[in-house]
This record gives structure tokens, sequence and C-alpha cells, in this order.
């Protein structure tokens, strides 16, 4: 028993812990979103003082109406086909996804992380940035990947920890290292690289570079201390960064009011940071794009940096190891009020004329077909628990730049252990 | 030259040379530190080489991870070592495996400066040694001069190397060497040989110890500070004692250490951090697995307690010539 006072005249104290609207049986609700219609927004000069982003933290930055068409001063005015090529790195980034899912439930590797509704993130922001801009990924932007043509073989050997893997067998599935494509290594540890990505900032800056960096990390993220630090030293060192937050509502069980977004929106946090802040929607390729073009610039012209919130709604299962059937209603999905992202992006082509239902069920067959060719090529080189990939001994190498006494030791050691058991 | 001039001597002679190195951290750049080790490097390098950061050593380290991977040669200071645990995360999970779980394609060629030790009536959060928090991360190099001249040495082959490396800073020992008798006025290192530090770039190689002073009756390992103290109580004492100075944790230089307990067939082990899984424990493992049948008695370390390190029972504490001697008689009787 405490040994606190009593104070009868006071009510006792409550805490609040929060409570999702709709938990499993029961109907999915989101009363709490506000939708404001497209093209309501305003677009500021790049150069606004970061004090006047205020209602565009708390807003909702939309170009597709709900008719497909693109509305406001927003629109980036994309061509058709660079619309379409969009269109079909989020097909084709769904089609990965939907392979490389069933992949691990037929036991052909450990784990795997899908994306669904989330494509447009990734995939358009690629496109606004330029391809040698340096992307530091939370695992769940495969698109950016994907989108800056990465070979679809070399993702899957990653997959698989096959012969073909890079990294060696290393790493757990998906946590690519792509430097070649400007996608930086992914750590399991959350929000680390997003004060690592303002680095990488300040340092094209120190160097007169034009290059900008971009982060990403989900909206639970957030609560970790790094992301505060991200955005102090992105806005101390007015820092050439974009640091995006995707909130897709849930980190794993967790519903986005225990990451504190019960009161405010998480682009909110760059009003008290002093950073440019825009509230966007994540299933609206063309805000996402706009947005993200609007903060590089920003970036590339010395303005500092820009906090995006992506609002958007993780449609599938956390990963591999998740089942939202125990947590989360089961019609929230449908229910999401800012839809499909792909379905969007194709109805808006439709729309303007360009593009039609035979052709997109075409484009669905194509990704299908390149992603089943990429498979069974990367299967050729073999699958994690078919024996081992990689040499040994190779687990010793690269802990450090020259290998040192005590881990050759160690790796003598092994290989004797191996030879005298018969291995 | 005194300690701090020589680790800001070799910061400057680092910056000079290489284009990519930065120095950043809490009160560094225009004040030039607390301890003034970077004292003048702003006014001569400007702003954007050599900075001050916010209070925030998850963001330091963090940054500077970044820095890294873009190509800069980052030195980063955590001002006491009992601060760089916010910073952990980013040394543990991420500086020290970069490297590994990107297959080389990103490094992090970051020295982290942080003095470090008691010995100054730092109380419990200006004291701390957390050495064998760092030596158990693979990936991390663990550096710890005990002069001018291996201080400077060594932090320019940090600098210059391409993995992460921790340097520790002994601060009781940045004016002088210490005896370990807190009675007694300190010598200033002007009359240390050790205090002839060439103003140019000169490297002393990490992962080789030092045998300061050979003999064959007993071997004792030591770095930092302790260094200083064991000497003192060899010297007064007039012991054959050979004592190394181990330099670099991490990697380890075992071979110079197995050697010599091979030849004197007794060791003892001092660190000034909690015995308890200290670095000690590692050091006296090694040596029991490695010089085995030529140990003539126990393997012993004299250390800090198990306990935070405390403010007014400092002396009571600290690893002193007292206990220092009481475990040379120990270890000699057999």
């Amino acid at each position: 028993m405490s040994d606190a006072t009593s104070r009868p005249n006071l009510p006792p104290l409550r805490l609040h812990v929060p409570e999702p609207p709709a938990r499993p049986g029961e109907e999915a609700n989101f009363d709490h979103v506000t939708v404001p219609p497209a093209g309501e927004a305003r677009r500021p000069a790049a150069d606004a003082a970061p004090a006047d982003f205020r209602d565009l933290a708390y807003g909702l930055v939309r170009v597709l109406d709900d008719d497909g068409r693109a509305v406001g001063p927003w629109d980036p005015r994309l061509s058709p086909d660079r619309l379409r090529t969009m269109l079909r790195h989020m097909a084709l980034t769904r089609a990965f996804d939907e392979r490389m899912f069933r992949a691990q439930r037929q036991g052909k590797t450990s784990f795997y992380m899908k994306c669904t509704g989330e494509e447009a993130i990734a995939v358009a922001q690629a496109h606004a940035l330029a391809p040698d801009d340096m992307c530091f990924p939370s695992y769940r932007q495969q698109g950016l990947l994907i989108a800056r043509g990465c070979p679809l073989v070399d993702m899957m050997n990653q997959i698989y920890s096959n012969s073909g893997d890079k990294l060696m067998g290393r790493q757990l599935p998906i946590m690519y290292s792509e430097k070649r494509f400007g996608f930086f290594s992914i750590s399991g540890n959350l929000a680390t690289q997003v004060p690592q990505a303002v680095g990488w900032a300040m340092a094209s800056a120190i160097k007169g570079d034009t290059r900008i960096a971009a982060a990403w990390c989900g909206e639970g993220s957030t609560a970790e201390g790094d992301f505060h630090s991200a955005c102090t030293f992105s806005a101390v060192y007015q820092a050439p960064v974009i640091l995006n937050v995707v909130n897709n509502q849930w980190a794993i069980s967790s519903f986005s009011g225990f990451a504190g977004g019960e009161a405010t929106t998480f682009a909110a946090r760059a009003v008290g940071h002093g950073i440019a802040g825009l509230r966007v929607d994540g299933n609206d390729a063309l805000a996402v794009y706009a947005a993200t073009e609007w903060a590089a610039e920003r970036a590339r012209t010395n303005q500092g940096p820009t906090l995006i919130e992506f609002f958007t709604y993780r449609a599938e299962a956390h990963s591999t190891s998740d089942d939202p059937s125990g947590y989360r209603s089961a019609n929230e999905g449908a229910a999401w009020p800012l839809g499909d992202p792909i379905a969007r992006l194709k109805q808006h082509l439709i729309t303007t004329g360009e593009w039609d239902e035979e052709r997109h069920a075409a484009m669905d067959r194509d990704c299908a077909e390149e992603v089943k060719a990429a498979q069974k090529q990367a299967e050729t080189n073999g699958i994690l628990g078919h024996g081992m990939h990689q040499p040994f001994d190779t687990m010793f190498e690269g802990v450090f730049e020259n290998t040192p006494a005590h881990l050759l030791e160690q790796a003598r050691q092994m290989r004797d252990e191996r030879e005298a058991a018969g291995i | 030259m005194n300690m701090i001039q020589a680790i800001n001597s070799a910061m400057d002679v680092m910056m000079e040379r290489d284009p990519n190195v930065v120095v950043m951290g809490e009160d560094v750049g225009f004040f030039g530190g607390v301890f003034r080790a970077t004292a003048g490097l702003q006014a001569k390098y400007g702003k954007t080489r050599v900075f001050d950061t916010p209070i925030n050593e998850c963001g330091i380290i963090g940054v500077a991870v970044g820095m890294g991977a873009y190509g800069l040669r980052p030195v980063p200071e955590i001002q006491f070592a009992d601060y760089i645990y916010p910073g952990m995360d980013q040394l543990i999970s991420e500086a020290a495996r970069l490297r590994y779980r990107s297959a080389g394609e990103f490094t992090a060629p970051i020295t982290v400066r942080s003095p470090f030790g008691g010995g100054i009536f730092g109380g419990q959060t200006h004291s701390q040694s957390p050495e064998a928090i760092f030596t158990h991360v693979a990936g991390l190099k663990t550096v710890i001069p005990s002069t001018p001249y291996d201080a400077k040495g060594l932090l320019i082959a940090a600098i210059e190397d391409n993995d992460p490396v921790i340097f520790f800073e002994p601060k009781r020992i940045y004016n002088g060497p210490f005896s370990g008798h807190y009675d007694r006025p300190v010598q200033p290192w002007s009359k240390h040989p050790a205090s002839e530090v060439p103003a140019g770039h000169y490297r002393v190689e990490l992962g080789k110890a030092k045998i300061v002073r050979p003999g064959a009756g007993l071997t004792i390992l030591a770095y930092g500070t302790m260094v200083h103290v064991a000497l003192s109580v060899v010297e007064e004492q007039g012991i054959d004692a050979e004592v190394i100075d181990l330099r670099t944790l991490l990697p380890l230089d075992i071979d110079t250490v197995a050697a010599s307990v091979e030849k004197t067939g007794r060791c003892l082990i001092v660190h000034e951090a909690t015995r308890t899984s200290g670095f000690g424990a590692e050091l006296s493992a090694q040596v029991q697995e490695r010089c085995f049948y030529a140990l003539e008695a126990p393997v012993e370390r004299v250390t800090g307690f198990d306990t935070p390190y405390p403010h007014s029972l400092e002396w009571a504490y600290f690893p002193g010539p007292v206990r220092i001697r009481e475990a040379i008689k120990k270890i000699m009787k057999d």
C-alpha cells in the first residue's frame, strides 16, 4: 500500500491509457479522421519560414479528388508517361510483396514484411528525389529500391540468404543494403537511421555537395529518442534533409495513440522543432510526389529540413510473424477513408484518358510474370534452410576492416572443431 | 606537451592532413572544450569543421555515423564517459555493426573521444570507467593512452583507422602522471620523458601493448592512470615487476601479455573500473587459458569495488598504492 496522504476534497488521479476506436469483433470507426477536400491545402513558397506551416502540419495535402481528378496548387503536373511508370512501380512492389509473402509461407525464407497500402509513399518519393539523393529507409520502403531499378533477383537473393546474397547471409530478410541505389543499410533498431540521415545531409553541406538526404520511419518509431535527436540536429544546422513519418496508424498491435498521436498530428512535431511541416495524404501518389519535390527543392536551396507526415494505413499484417485479427477490427482496411493508392492513381489515369482496365490488367499480369521469373532465377542460388550458401568462416570477416587475431583464432578453432567432428 | 596538448595536437595534425576530419561535441567549438582539448581548432579550421552540438549524445553519435557513411572522418567528443550511455544504441547497434551488416558497403570510421576515470573527486557521474561495456561489443576498438606521446600517436592512428574507435582519455593524468598518493603534489608532465611529443604526424599502432618497465618476478597489466600508480608502487617497493601498458584493449595484444607471464609466472591486473565482468576478468581468463602451466600463483585483480563511484570515499574506493602493494605481497608469497 502506498503511503500517500489522503486529500478527501480532491478527486483521485486517473491514468489515461489510450484505446483504439475499434477492436476485433467491432465495426471499424474512423470518425476521428478528418479528410479535407482535395486541392484545399495551400502551397507555400519553398523558402517560407518554418513558423508559417502550422495549418499545413494539422491539415492534409491532397491532390486527387474522389473522381480521380488532380486539383489544387499541389498538382505536380506530371506527364502521363511518368504517371504510368509510377503506377507500374507501385504494382510491381505489390506483386513482389505477394510473392515473397508466399515464399515465406512455403518455408523458403524465415521472414517477410509487406508494404501493402503504402506503395505510393516510397515509389512516388523515389520519383521525386534525384537518383543520387541518399535514402535512409525503414524496413517498409522496398518501393524505393523497385522504383530506382534495383534488380528483383538481388532483393530476393537477400531474402533467401542464398549464394547470391551480397550481404553474405548475415542479415535478416528485407534488411537490404544497396549503396549503388542510394539506399542505406537497414537496421533492426528503430529510428536509428533518422539522425544518421541528418548527419549524412550535414556532411553533404559541409562538403558543399548538392545531394540531399531523406529518412523514413513509422509513426510508432517517432516515440524513440533518436527521432527527437534528428529533429533537433536538423533544425539547429538547417540540414538538407527530408524527415518522412509514415503514419500507417499501427505499430505492430499498438495504434498511433501510443506514439502520442491522440491529440495532435505527427507533422505537428515539426512546429515545436522549428522545421517546415507538411501532412500529406499518403495514398495519393500525386500529393506524395508534390510534397517530396517541394521539400527537396527547399533542402537543395539551403532553406533547411522538412518533416512530412504521410497519412496512410497498414493494410496487412505487420510482418509474417503477426496476425492483426488479434488486435484490430477486421474491416478497418476496407473502411479506411483514403482508399488504396494503386486504385486511386489508376482511376486518375483512366479519368484523364491515359489508361484503361485492359492495360491495367495486362500490367498486373506483366508484373506477376516479372516477379515470378526473378524468383525462379533467385532460387537457383538456393533458399534458406537448404544448407550453408556461404562458406562458414565468412562470418568472421568484415567485423573490422582487417580481421584481428582473436577472430582469426576463433575461425581456426571452428575449423578444427568441424574437422574433428567430421563435418 | 601535457596530455591535453598532445590530444589537441593530434586533432590539429589530422584536420590539416585530411579535409574529411571534422570535430564536434558539446562545447568543443568556440569555447575549445571543457578540458581545452579542442582549443583553437575552430578558429583555425572554421565552424563547419569544428562545431558545438546540442546536448544530445544519441544525436552526436548518430549524426557522426551518418557523416561516416557519407565519407567524412568524424571525431565526436562525449564530454564525460559517464554520459556516453544515451549514445550506446548508436554505438552498439549501428557504428559497430555497419560494416558487417552491409558487407562493407557502408562504414563508420569515427573516433569517439571521451574523458574517463576517477581520482578527481568527480563523484558518481564524473569518474566512471565503462571500457568493459565497449570491449564486449564486436566491431568496436577500445583505446586508452597513458602518456602524452602515446595519446597523440594513438589518437592519430584511431582517426586514420577505418573502424569505429572508442578513445578514452584518463582525465586524472591530463596534466601529469599520478602516483596514486593523493596527498602528495602531482608532478607536471614536463618532468616525464613521454611529454616529448613531436609536433607533426606520427602513429602509435593500435593493438600493441608496451612494456613500460621490464622485470622478471611478476607481470602487472594496467592501462590509463593505473599504469602510473602501479609503476610508483613497484619503484617504491623495489619489486622486480614487468609493468605492461595495454594501450589498446581491443584488439588486445595478448602475445606481449602471454610472453611476459610465461617468463614471470605471476600476474596482477589493475584497473579502476568495477570488478565484476570488468576488463580484468577477460585478461585473467586469457592469461589462465594461455599460461596455465607457467603460473606459480593465482592471477589477482586489484580493481574498483562493485559500487557506484562514491564522492567523499573516493580514496577508499580508488585501487591505490596500499591495495596494489598488498596484492603483490599475496602473489609473491607462494
